[in-house]
């Protein structure tokens, strides 16, 4: 019997009937919805017979633009379970109020909050941000592809295989109750015994992976594949801010990894990092985290510096104001973002010195952020401003984030941080520069590359329905969280006794609903622009008059984005090309190297997502096993050396003929 | 509007030659990607080395570096690593002369010094936990025992993956492909090679001193 026993957990692990919520029905009703949809879109998939294509085109491929693509939906999927997550707060905090105790009880608002941050920064941002640079930088810089193709579809695979983990603990046991950074002590093995902060800690490994890997990918790519004629101050902003971005990448998720490493030694094998007894030193965790965390921050924040100066030149009709200024604030930024991590906990008692020093620099950081809104703003200074969609996103970006950024210098006097530290003050500050930052200038983004990547352009109607629903509701959903941070009201409480509180988070429920309706326009937006893709078709690839070397290409740009690398003098090089008469080439094609698509991604990434599973769940044995295929298979890879090929000059040839036809 | 891409304007064309017309060679990135690996993976050391430094006196009243090291097999262990990056570097000199059996066989030699050098750490350890002294007894030993138990990790898989190249240097000989794999596993090597040289000197030279 006992044999028996000790066989079922070597497998098993702790996973039992028991760690399914058939019990809950909130998450009962959302797995059967799951299970429905999920099986609606594999039945459709399987009826339509587009496996296969699927496979061969997407999956595996190593395409730089099609791994974009995957990315941007990864995101887009992820923000709706994200949401869902900040609505159910919302409706939560808006009814816990004296005798009435909400609907969620405790232990799974906790979860939900954790689960917001963890997914809308991790599994939302990320990807946006990942997604965006994977599409347009290879294109800006007139290459081919990225440096090192294979390792661009595992960087995708790995994220979301990190992503699975995280939707998986909705349904198989629980996610961490700890918020977004789980802080020990309480995140050890005595505070928290359950599976939710192990969830945590494989997701972020598996997915902080995948980021690393595109990290060095894109540091590699623009450092040496830029076209002949493209030195660094030639480069558009949107591949400089690129570059710093992936920079702090290689320098900060290191750092994570060992973080998240030791706290799960301490939690799988006893030791004692972060513990309260035996020596264990907790802050030494808070130090670790936000010195990966606060250069995420900018991570997320400096590649949409990047498409906003895009977009502000493209659509004033000049040229960027201040370009080499634009190029060291961003650099000054990527520097200062590593000095500055301390700002998130002055309250531990480092003493004035250690915070003053902390609070300077991280008020000096706005010196060059402020210089990059001057610029954008003398952009447009007797620019021909064409108020199209993306241009409305990033003048909402503008006054938003000069908002958040103010709250934040606010934040940076560590007087001021001791009254408002952990309070909603904080809450509506970094949401006023994440929504007002990476959420604007992704939709900006999107709106503004989407005839790029499809061909047809969105519908302006619903985009402008989506931006001010965005925008209304951001203020609405916010502004009352400052208000409530100055009456110190504290962040993750699921229950208030005190009922004048009551309004504020009513009204911050309105707003949350108004974003809700903000992103169903942006997705009704997806559908209708389907619908009338012909009426919005955009035959030229250069709908917006657009400066840099993706719009001299065709729409979406063919496999090898170039038949010819093109040659480059000015840092607008497009403009250039076209203001001095560049001539489409119709003849003397030649074959293109290219690398070869694999399955090799999805598959390493598949038995990553086995092995952490295996990990938290402690099926020991799975976890040997799959840990076991994982180096097998890596080294399997290592053994195939074909990996590219030509592109027939025909094929090339045919593929330019047709554009000329288009065209002409 | 982008018609300019289309009609050249007249008299302009020929100022500016805009294309590459032959086949553009991107330059190979493999060595770069990796140094900025090996980058990334000294901060993984830097944050070890970090806690190490913050939790190295926290002993909670067990036994100290004092207690623990035995200095003369640490050294015959540092011995072990130097040498096997003194004998990759006769491989790579190999190499450069077109050798493969000679580049095979110190390849080989640097993978015994490997192996001795993890054998060693292995009965350290187990010396270690036989004497109470594991990595649950105190925050400083917790810091121990990951700090050179990631080196030692490291070298586990530079060793796996030496093995790997040994069997695609007999298939394939020292073929481009080839070759950059042996200056990618020599860069990990060496930079493990440095990271013990830290190790030795903060955790086991200063420890022995507390």
């Amino acid at each position: 019997m006992s044999e028996q026993f000790e066989l079922s957990k070597l497998i098993f692990g702790r996973l039992s009937w028991e760690s399914i919520p058939l019990h809950d029905p909130i998450i009962l009703g959302t797995f059967i919805m799951v299970l429905l949809g999920g099986g609606a879109i594999v039945g459709a998939l399987t009826y339509y017979k587009v496996w296969s294509y699927l496979w061969r085109e997407w999956i595996t491929s190593i395409d730089h633009k099609r791994i974009g693509v995957m990315y941007m939906i990864l995101g887009i999927v992820m923000l709706l379970r994200g949401f869902a997550d900040a609505i159910m707060m919302r409706i939560h905090q808006a009814m816990a109020f004296g005798d009435a105790t909400g609907y969620l009880p405790p232990h799974h608002y906790d979860q939900i909050f954790t689960a917001h941050g963890v997914i809308m920064i991790f599994f939302v941002a990320m990807p946006f941000v990942v997604g965006l640079m994977n599409y347009i930088v290879p294109l800006q810089i007139g290459a081919r592809d990225v440096a090192f193709p294979f390792l661009n579809n595992l960087s995708f695979w790995m994220t979301a295989a990190g992503a699975a983990l995280v939707m998986a603990s909705l349904f198989i046991g629980e996610f961490a109750k700890s918020g977004w950074l789980a802080y020990p002590p309480l995140t050890g093995i005595l505070q928290s015994p359950g599976v939710g902060v192990d969830y945590y800690i494989w997701s972020l490994q598996i997915a902080g992976v995948g980021t690393l890997l595109s990290g060095i990918n894109f540091v590699v790519t623009i450092v040496k594949m830029r076209a002949p004629g493209m030195n660094m101050m030639k480069m558009p902003v949107f591949v400089w801010t690129a570059l710093c971005t992936n920079i702090l990448i290689v320098a900060a998720f290191p750092v994570l990894t060992a973080v998240m490493t030791l706290l799960s030694l301490d939690r799988y094998l006893g030791m004692n990092f972060f513990t309260n007894d035996l020596g264990g030193n907790a802050m030494m965790y808070v130090n670790l985290i936000w010195i990966w965390g606060h250069p995420e921050v900018y991570i997320l924040i400096l590649p949409i510096f990047g498409v906003f100066s895009e977009i502000v030149s493209t659509y004033s009709g000049k040229r960027l104001f201040g370009y080499s200024s634009m190029v060291y604030a961003t650099l000054v930024i990527t520097i200062l973002s590593y000095l500055v991590w301390l700002h998130h906990f002055f309250t531990m008692g480092s003493g004035a010195t250690v915070n003053s020093f902390f609070g300077i620099t991280t008020m000096i950081i706005s010196i060059p952020t402020g210089a990059k809104i001057f610029n954008w703003l003398f952009t447009m200074y007797r620019g021909r401003i064409k108020f199209d969609v993306p241009m409305l996103w990033t003048i909402g970006f503008m006054i938003t984030f000069v908002i958040g950024g103010m709250t934040g210098v606010l934040l940076a006097v560590p007087p001021a941080d001791f009254v408002l530290h952990n309070s909603l003050f904080l809450i509506a500050h970094f949401h006023n520069v994440i929504i007002g930052g990476v959420v604007f200038g992704t939709f900006a983004a999107i709106t503004y590359w989407y005839p790029k990547v499809t061909g047809y352009k969105l519908d302006p109607f619903w985009g402008k329905a989506s931006f001010w629903c965005w925008f209304i509701g951001f203020y609405l959903a916010f502004m009352p969280l400052y208000m409530l941070g100055f009456m110190g009201v504290t962040r993750r409480m699921s229950h208030f006794d005190d009922p004048s509180l009551q309004i504020w988070f009513q009204i911050a429920l309105g707003g949350a609903v108004l974003i809700g309706l903000g992103i169903a326009c942006f997705l009704i937006q997806l559908y209708v622009s389907y619908k009338k893709r012909d009426s919005l078709r955009d035959e030229t690839g250069d709908p917006w008059d657009g400066r840099t070397l993706e719009w001299s290409t065709s729409s979406p740009p063919p496999k090898y984005n170039f038949a010819f690398t093109p040659k480059v003098y000015d840092n607008d090089a497009w403009w250039h090309m076209k203001a001095n008469g560049f001539v489409r080439p119709t003849s003397d094609f030649l074959a293109i190297h290219m690398p070869k698509n694999t399955a090799a991604g999805i598959v390493v990434a598949g038995i990553s997502t086995v092995f952490g599973f295996a990990m938290i769940w402690h099926m020991w044995l799975l976890a040997g096993l799959s840990f076991t295929s994982l180096i097998v298979t890596i080294i399997i890879h290592t053994f195939n050396y074909k990996r590219d090929y030509y592109i027939p000059v025909e094929e090339v040839a045919r593929t330019e003929a047709q554009r000329t036809e288009v065209l002409a | 509007m982008s018609h300019s891409a289309v009609i050249p304007a007249a008299g302009e064309s020929g100022k500016f030659e805009f294309l590459e017309r032959g086949e553009h060679h991107v330059a190979n990135g493999t060595l770069l990607g990796f140094w900025l690996y090996l980058m990334s993976d000294c901060l993984v050391f830097a944050a070890l080395f970090a806690t190490y430094g913050v939790l190295s006196q926290n002993f909670a009243g067990g036994p100290t570096g004092a207690d623990l090291f035995d200095l003369p097999l640490v050294a015959i262990n540092t011995s072990f690593l130097l040498f096997s990056s003194i004998t990759y570097g006769f491989a790579m000199l190999q190499m450069q002369q077109n050798k493969l059996n000679g580049t095979i066989i110190w390849l080989a030699i640097t993978g015994v010094f490997g192996a001795a050098f993890l054998g060693l750490e292995l009965y350290e350890f187990y010396h270690l936990l036989h004497q109470g002294a594991g990595p649950q007894r105190s925050a400083f030993l917790s810091s121990f025992f990951t700090l050179v138990g990631t080196h030692g990790l490291h070298v586990s898989f530079g060793i796996i993956w030496l093995v790997t190249l040994l069997v695609q240097l007999k298939k394939h000989g020292l073929t481009t492909a080839n070759r950059r794999r042996l200056f990618c596993l020599s860069m990990f090597w060496h930079f493990l090679d440095v990271v013990w040289i830290g190790v030795f000197t903060i955790v086991y030279l200063m420890g022995s001193m507390s």
